[in-house]
């Protein structure tokens, strides 16, 4: 099980948490093509190694934020607040 | 070529103690070139390597695997085969395997020990008896066997289940396809190494491909490995949770990730466990392999990851739902647990086709389901890449499937996994 830093409340066991899926994805304007809404929608990185991806604290605070994640080891590098980079 | 195993032979290995086998596979070096590429020594790279040989003709292939051929999700999955899949195209899709899986073992001339024991997934609720019903119609209307179980019916059929009221999720009734079960997740890529081989295939082990050489035209021309340049103009890339790793090295981006999935045995124990059952709803699911060891399989982790372990909490949960539906297994000790890395699409479908790159062709998105396809993965992807267009039973399982809404959503359809 992650341990996992909440930038607002701080360590907290992953049962706290949900998965929010890769971080930083930009909606497309509503002219955009197909291709550009199918990348939206399904494309991911995938990465192997440090990947930005979004943690909701559910049992707590309830708030969305970012963490960067070495998928290659679950090693949390570190976390931010939504809207910080 | 290798002498054929028969029960003569088996017979007489007995009597001179077991000293006379040979390898079944030559350990190859890599080629100049060859005329058709795999990338992924699982069980579907190397059937893809066989059909091609054996249908298509096409002989001088290699098979390129980073580990050990079978070391990926072919050796850590639960082997479960079905193919009571919702929709028409999933349907005959996995009964075109389970069609094959009937005959492997004839075919290779090696014993994958399919068992056709039979699939029971349980109904817990209303949605699940409706889910259930309506997969068990569509199943008919397609030809495919499935057929529902009362709670007393499917007691008879798994003798261990509780089918108790006082369960937090009583059992309400199951589907049962009499033609699904299990084989011999080893012997079934070792089996189709050694047929291959003996076709000419050359299956080349601790070769991991680092890069995708293209010409001027975009088409592909080489890979580039730990081992050196391989060239081929025609690469088909079968390398499961690492899919979109391969398929980047072309600039090709695909609608999946990867998660570790979880799956543990017991110690082995005397035969209790007559079939396969499965729950989705509460989420476990259970057989017994010929060695006597119960297994079980868990559910992916939240998260992407390309660690092979899972997390304990997982397992746990899965464990909690074993033992509710079977008590007999609570004393049961656990003996070991492991990950493997899926590939999991947003509609839970695969992909078999070509990519928008000349001479490439991928066969992912089997997420966490794909060993009971493994035969007909491998002869589709073979027959994608000869005619370099795909058999009409994969041509709806497109990467462009999203982009034009044709999405085959088996996720939605039921929830399912495995
Ligand atoms: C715990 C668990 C339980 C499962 N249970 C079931 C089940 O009950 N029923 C079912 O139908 N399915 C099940 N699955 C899913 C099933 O295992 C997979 O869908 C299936 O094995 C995929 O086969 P494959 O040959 O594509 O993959 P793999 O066997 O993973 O083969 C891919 C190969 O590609 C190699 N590779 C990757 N990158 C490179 C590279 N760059 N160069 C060279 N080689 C590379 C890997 O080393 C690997 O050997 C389960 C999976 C897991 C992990
Ligand atoms: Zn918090």
């Amino acid at each position: 099980m992650l341990l996992i830093p909440c930038p607002y409340c701080g360590v907290r066991p992953e049962l706290e948490f949900s998965y929010g899926g890769q971080a930083h994805i930009a909606r497309p304007q509503t002219s955009a093509s197909a291709e550009e809404w199918a990348a939206f929608q399904y494309e991911r990185v995938n990465t192997r190694g440090p990947h930005a991806e979004r943690w909701r604290h559910t049992h707590g605070c309830g708030r969305f934020f970012n963490v960067v994640r070495d998928t290659t080891t679950d090693q949390i590098l570190r976390s931010y607040r939504s809207g910080e980079r | 070529m290798r002498s054929r195993f028969s029960g003569w032979s088996l017979l007489l290995g007995g009597l001179t103690g077991q000293r006379g086998w040979r390898e079944q596979w030559r350990a190859a070096t890599p080629k100049k070139g060859y005329d058709a590429l795999i990338v992924g020594g699982g069980g579907h790279g190397l059937a893809a390597a066989y059909y091609l040989a054996k249908e298509h003709g096409i002989r001088n292939v290699a098979v390129l695997e980073k580990g050990w051929i079978g070391g990926g999700n072919t050796g850590r999955n639960t082997t479960v085969i079905r193919s009571n899949y919702l929709f028409s195209e999933s349907s005959s899709l996995y009964d075109h395997a389970v069609k094959l899986w009937e005959t492997l073992s004839q075919e290779l001339n090696y014993n994958v020990m399919y068992s056709p024991r039979g699939v029971l997934m349980l109904a817990h609720n209303v949605h699940d008896c409706q889910v259930s019903q309506r997969h068990i119609h569509a199943n008919y209307a397609n030809g495919v066997d499935n057929e529902w179980l009362t709670p007393a019916q499917a007691k008879a059929y798994c003798p261990p289940l509780n089918i108790g009221s006082e369960l937090r999720y009583p059992v309400l009734g199951g589907a049962l396809q009499r033609r699904g079960g299990t084989a011999r997740h080893d012997a079934v890529a070792w089996g189709y190494a050694r047929a291959a081989d003996a076709l000419g295939v050359d299956i080349i082990e601790n070769c991991e491909v680092t890069g995708l050489k293209r010409d001027a035209n975009g088409a592909v021309v080489a890979v580039e490995t730990n081992r050196g340049v391989i060239e081929s103009r025609r690469i088909g890339v079968s390398a499961a949770g690492h899919s979109t790793v391969v398929l980047q090295m072309a600039g090709v981006r695909l609608p999946l990730e990867s998660f570790p999935l979880q799956a543990l045995v017991s110690e082995p124990v005397k035969p209790i466990f007559p079939c396969v059952v499965m729950s989705n709803t509460i989420h476990a699911y259970i057989s017994q392999s010929d060695k006597g060891e119960l297994v079980i399989g868990a559910s992916t982790d939240a998260y992407t990851s390309y660690t092979q372990r899972g997390a304990l909490h997982v397992s746990l949960h899965t464990l909690e739902a074993v033992c509710e539906l079977f008590p007999a297994f609570r004393r049961m000790r656990m003996l070991r647990n492991w990950g493997g890395i899926v590939d999991v699409t947003p509609d839970r479908s695969p992909i078999v086709a070509k990519t928008p790159v000349p001479g490439l062709y991928v066969n992912c998105g089997w997420g966490t389901g794909g060993f009971k396809a493994t035969p007909g993965a491998g002869h589709l992807l073979a027959w994608t890449m000869a005619h370099d267009a795909p058999h009409p039973l994969n041509a709806a399982f497109t990467i462009e499937r999203f982009r034009d809404g044709l999405l085959i959503d088996e996720a939605a359809a039921a929830a399912v996994s495995h």
